[in-house]
């Protein structure tokens, strides 16, 4: 039977809460943790984020009678405790897949995390999770090149890609930037990088960057017979401009670069993935700015969540933490996001985080980048913990070297092809880390001074974001 | 700066060229080498070995030796074959594979013997 237009404001668990909903294997799932005005009920504030983050608004309109909002809303479908605080909950939420529009994480993140997030019902809203089911995941171009063909390009195998950001962030000339990156490139590494806040400043603009670059790529290529890159970062105040520089760096024959996905925004990133898939570039991604998102524990959006947004939107490397490092993260939720970063199957795991089993089917893989003070004493560590599949960037930990950027670069590949070493033949990496590499540095005057140089270094400040726990 | 390193590194010094992964070691003692080769058969990669002239080590394509040893999990074995492949080619770069056909890429690649490098 028809229904009737009864105008006037409703609540809207009588639309948008269904826990007896059983979620479609094409759903789009989200699980938010939501931190409520007091004496809000739970069931009415999760209906009101489904309905706010799908076809709701805050009145009844006559124009919802002209299409069958029941099959297009959003579905709040289960409610759980967070473990260890009882200021928020777990809500999930579960979409019907033509929601949205195929191939644009612009438009599901739109919904997701659009005006629901000023919602005033709400103290705090963070989006934990979003299970991407495989029929969307198919319509999104993904990485570029993936793991395997990255591999096959630079002729790396059987151990983590060695990077350096080159420092200082801002003010080289382009000729001495090259120098610094040829100095890197010589001494051992695969890889250099442009900082993120390089992009075609008045010290250095971006053309000239990308002639000097290239020449300290080809020069030590020919000095040690391996095949190098540098991200060149064609993060630019237009996509128009992004599009151009990304031209010119494949016209002089740059095997790799770099943009911002968060900053440069996703439209432009899946433009740029797109045509380094189409133009056999490889792409690295950096992520500013998403400390701002995913730090706060009760607000914002988990970096878990924007890790497969980079995935669908394309990318052939992601920063990920370091666990180890100067930057946020916790072991066992970054061992969570970076499995999303490169596994085609992830089952749900809740003691790493993992609210959703995620399949990718033959999406390829990202690479973990990481990166952030981290220096050649956390080599076993790292290597343990990341595995082949990673590039471990050392900047500071390279150019801070005493001897220069070819002795830190020396060093710091001696010391991840010993890791390599060590592990291969069975030792235990963080046990045994000291002695693998004090053993290397018998042969590598390079590490030898470099170990010596960073000895004291530790970062141990406590996580601002941890996993939900239950307290003792 | 009298304590400042110089580093060894040229065009024309031909000992500066590098044979990617375990090429900043230094060269693997034959225990060292059978302790990857178990490595390579305990991951259920398949060994291969395969050979160029020095002058064209930078090619994708080294001469494959044999065809790559599907199944082979015997080190011995392995270890026999990339001998076999020196001595027929002394002069030659030759390198240890394995295969990961469900990576569809290689979870090993080290070089084992090195001709005289240009």
């Amino acid at each position: 039977m028809a229904k009737t237009y009864d105008a006037g404001v409703k609540d809207y668990r009588e639309n948008y809460w269904m826990p007896d909903y059983t979620p479609k294997d094409t759903d789009i799932l989200a699980c938010f943790k939501i931190t409520p005005q007091a004496g809000v009920p739970r069931e009415e504030i999760a209906a009101a984020v489904a309905a706010e983050s799908s076809t709701g608004t805050w009145t009844t309109v006559w124009t919802d009678l002209l299409t069958d909002l029941d099959y297009y809303k959003g579905r709040a479908y289960k409610i759980e405790d967070v473990p260890g605080d009882d200021t928020c909950f777990y809500a999930f939420i579960a979409y019907p897949i033509d929601l949205f529009e195929e191939g644009s994480v612009v438009n599901v993140m739109t919904s997701l995390v659009g005006n629901v997030f000023g919602f005033k019902a709400l103290r705090a809203l963070r989006l934990e999770d979003v299970r991407f089911p495989i029929a969307y995941v198919m319509t999104c171009n993904g990485p570029p090149q993936g793991i395997q063909m990255e591999r096959d390009i630079l002729n790396k195998y059987g151990r983590p890609f060695l990077g350096c950001t080159i420092k200082p962030k801002l003010g080289l000339s382009a000729k001495n930037y090259g120098r610094a990156c040829y100095e890197g490139l010589r001494g051992g590494l695969d890889f250099t990088k442009d900082d993120e806040n390089i992009n075609s400043q008045p010290f250095m603009r971006w053309r000239g960057r990308f002639d000097f670059v290239m020449e300290a790529i080809h020069k030590a290529e020919a000095e040690t017979g391996e095949r190098k890159g540098h991200y060149l970062n064609v993060t630019a105040p237009t996509s128009d401009e992004m599009m151009k520089r990304a031209e010119y760096a494949k016209e002089i024959g740059a095997p790799i670069i770099m943009h911002d996905y968060i900053t440069g925004g996703w439209s432009a990133n899946t433009q740029l993935a797109q045509w380094c898939q189409e133009n056999g570039m490889l792409l690295h991604i950096h992520r500013a700015m998403h400390a701002v998102l995913d730090r706060d524990p009760h607000h914002g959006i988990h970096f878990r969540v924007l890790a497969k947004i980079l995935r669908l939107s394309g990318g052939d490397h992601l920063h990920s933490g370091t666990v180890v490092g100067k930057l946020e993260g916790d072991r066992a939720p970054t061992l969570g996001w970076i499995d999303i970063m490169r596994d085609s199957f992830i089952k749900e795991d809740r003691e790493r985080g993992i609210f959703f089993d995620q399949d990718w089917g033959s999406m390829p893989g990202v690479i973990p980048v990481a990166s952030g003070g981290i220096h050649v004493w956390h080599m076993p560590a790292l290597v343990a913990i990341f595995g082949d599949d990673s590039c471990l960037q050392f900047g500071g930990g390279t150019l801070g070297h005493p001897w220069g950027n070819a002795a830190g670069a020396a060093a710091n590949r001696v010391a991840v092809e010993a890791c390599v070493q060590a592990r291969n033949e069975g030792r235990e990496m963080e046990k045994e880390g000291k002695d693998i590499l004090t053993q290397a540095a018998k042969h590598s005057p390079e590490l030898g001074a470099a170990m010596e140089t960073w000895k004291e270094i530790k970062f141990e400040f406590d996580t601002v974001d941890k996993l939900d726990v239950a307290h003792k | 700066m009298g304590d400042v390193q110089d580093y060894a590194s040229s065009l024309s010094d031909t000992s500066s060229r590098k044979f990617e992964t375990f090429s900043y070691l230094p060269a693997m003692t034959p225990e060292q080498i059978r302790k990857q080769v178990e490595y390579l058969v305990s991951k259920g990669f398949n060994p291969a070995v395969e050979h160029t002239e020095p002058e064209n080590a930078t090619s994708n394509f080294w001469y494959m030796w044999k065809l790559p040893l599907f199944g082979e999990t015997d080190v011995d074995v392995i270890l026999a074959e990339v001998e076999a492949c020196h001595k027929a080619h002394p002069e030659n770069h030759l390198r240890l594979i394995g295969y990961d056909n469900y990576a569809q890429s290689q979870g090993v690649n080290m070089v084992l013997y090195r001709g005289k490098t240009v």
